[in-house]
């Protein structure tokens, strides 16, 4: 028996005869550890190089020279001089021109509006609808759920389309109001800011009900009875008690909407106004139109840097939320 | 309680009003005569005409065939990595890098869509000199850099379900296997896959939709001649409605419904028959 050691493990001589004889427990706290190693590994490396190192491609090249004659049209970065020696050279004047040029602050400004004001809309709109979900019986629960999920599952593209359908001068919305009576001349939807909020609203409003419901689905009734019990009213006993209990899924679902509303670029395009183009459309414009790939990187990286802080906060609270499963 | 309730309840029924409108106008405007889209042609309408322009359309076709593809093998892709990601995640206890790779697997999840596509493209042109300089091959791009692109945005989503899915067991059973003498990989198998069936199913499904619908990475990292179906939807709304498109939505609008309501009474059963079972259990 002495080919175990203290922890009760097989020397590696035992091992490799064993790995060709039946397979034992012991065997695998031996092998155990590689093919850990080989699990860990596989999902890690395609992380790592396709999606890390491009942040670096995209890091490197936004502090390149232009040169709109190159193929790619960039200078190289570091170059290794006869002499062996590396040469690097960083510009930030892509940088500097994202933060001067008039385009570029107002598309800025505009980019963060219309994300505050359309994560609040469907705040509005997704927390009276979260909690009467959480508050209905568990067969209709089911099934509004269900309603709310299924849009989710038809194509983002075609239900944007939809609206174009609706919000234009001859579209559905102006037909309907005319034939009432309610208005007489067809209201001017299409191209404008509110049309934007429309969009961004009606996509992403399932990311805010989710998260809300499944917060409210947990609150204990019992302390709602207790606030009333002990005097408050209706509007009392939620200001007091439920929405503060309910403050981390509305950061959850608000999050969820807001970051990838900052970065919109299809919903814009197809019901967006043509004279104030959101930072999303000007970083394509910049790399398709253009050509001029330091500045579509920088414009990638300003974005990032603008919005780790919400992102970081998001895989917080995803973390707490898988440790809470846990328990 | 009273006008909170009748309050939420209005404005769930407006929630709902809101979600299906423009879907159910969508499909409605498909049986259409009229070329105008949302004017109602009473003569000649309802007509299966744009149906039939859609089954001739060879550019519509075409394209919806290659994002089939596309999407299948990238939902399987993100399948495979993401159920290894979730699984490290969520059972090998501590180890260094973890905090990293937890990272990596939910940034994807809330990116900006423009970000993941233009990064992807300049790792692609890299890797274009890079091969070309070194071996002097040059690759296209094409079906097999969309679909890297979306395997990579994708798993992020099967991680999550499949995380969220382990996270409700503990790994008793999977103990007790391998005390039993089973070794890791039929562990993972036979004990594993069959208690995250239901998360692989889904986040597959999930992958293959996402997939499916994606445009703006696949704008960035698509080659020419590769138009995937959103690519070539995307250039006729630009123009305005068309009748075709409206016939186009409908038929996957159904087909999502109907897969939807299929799943959801399939569960249903599946989930009353373990409660029958559970209650004979309990009564034997």
């Amino acid at each position: 028996m002495g080919s175990r050691d203290s922890y009760g493990r097989l020397s590696p001589l035992w091992t490799f005869l064993l790995r060709y004889g039946p397979p034992r427990w012991s065997e695998y706290v031996v092998q155990n550890w590689t093919g850990q190693r080989l699990v860990i590994a596989v999902p890690y490396l395609w992380l790592i190089v396709f999606f890390l190192v491009p942040f670096l491609i995209v890091l490197k090249i936004s502090f390149a020279e232009f040169s709109p004659l190159g193929r790619p049209p960039y200078e190289p970065v570091f170059r290794w001089l006869e002499e062996g020696a590396l040469q690097i050279k960083l510009l930030v004047g892509s940088y500097v021109y994202l933060f001067n040029e008039p385009l570029y602050v107002s598309a800025w400004i505009y980019s963060i509006k219309v994300a505050f004001v359309s994560t609040l809309f469907c705040l509005m709109l997704g927390y009276p609808m979260a909690y009467a979900i959480s508050r209905a019986t568990p067969t209709y629960r089911s099934v509004f759920l269900l309603l709310i999920i299924l849009p989710f599952w038809t194509s983002f593209l075609l239900r944007v389309y939809a609206w174009i359908g609706l919000l234009k001068t001859d579209g559905v919305i102006n037909n309907v109001l005319q034939a009432m009576g309610i208005i007489s001349e067809p209201l001017a939807m299409m191209n404008t800011s509110f049309a934007v909020y429309i969009g961004i609203v009606y996509s992403y409003l399932p990311f805010m009900i989710l998260p809300l419901y499944s917060n409210l689905e947990k609150h204990d009734n019992t302390l709602l009875e207790a606030a009333q019990d002990l005097g408050a009213g209706p509007i009392k006993s939620f200001m007091r008690v439920t929405l503060p209990l309910s403050l981390p899924g509305v950061v959850a679902g608000s999050l969820l909407v807001f970051i990838p509303a900052v970065g919109e670029y299809v919903i814009p395009s197809l019901l967006g106004r043509t004279d104030q183009l959101m930072v999303a459309k000007l970083l394509s414009d910049e790399f398709f139109l253009n050509r001029d790939w330091p500045r579509a990187s920088a414009v990638a990286i300003a974005m990032l840097l603008l919005l780790v802080v919400p992102i970081m906060i998001f895989q917080r609270f995803q973390n707490k939320e898988l440790q809470a499963a846990k328990k | 309680m009273k006008t909170q309730g009748m309050f939420s309840k209005v404005m769930l029924g407006f929630g709902f009003f809101f979600l299906y409108v423009p879907i159910l106008s969508m499909i409605f405007f498909s049986f259409n005569n009229s070329r105008l889209v949302t004017v109602w042609d009473a003569a000649n309408s309802p007509t299966l005409k744009w149906y039939g322009k859609l089954f001739g359309d060879g550019a519509i076709l075409s394209a919806a065939w290659l994002s089939i593809q596309v999407a299948a093998m990238s939902a399987t892709g993100a399948v495979i990595l993401g159920t290894l990601a979730g699984l490290v995640l969520s059972r090998f206890g501590p180890f260094r890098g973890r905090a990293l790779l937890q990272g990596l697997t939910t940034a994807p999840l809330v990116m900006p869509e423009v970000i993941t596509g233009l990064s992807m493209l300049l790792l692609f042109v890299s890797l274009e000199q890079l091969f070309q300089h070194m071996f002097g091959w040059q690759f296209d791009r094409g079906v097999a850099t969309i679909t890297i692109a979306h395997i990579t945005f994708t798993m992020a989503y099967v991680t999550v379900v499949v995380q969220s899915r382990l996270a409700g067991f503990d790994d008793s059973l999977e103990e007790a296997a391998l005390d039993l003498g089973a070794r890791p990989a039929k562990v993972f198998f036979r004990i594993t896959v069959p208690l995250i069936l239901p998360a692989i199913l889904s986040g597959w499904l999930l992958a293959f939709t996402l997939s499916w619908d994606d445009l703006v990475v696949t704008q960035f990292v698509s080659g020419p001649g590769s138009n995937t179906l959103p690519m070539v939807i995307f250039s006729r709304v630009r123009l305005g409605v068309s009748p075709v498109v409206n016939a186009l939505a409908t038929i996957m609008v159904l087909i999502v419904a109907l897969g939807v309501v299929l799943s959801a009474v399939l569960m249903r059963r599946q989930e009353q028959r373990r409660k029958r079972e559970e209650q004979m259990a309990a009564a034997g």
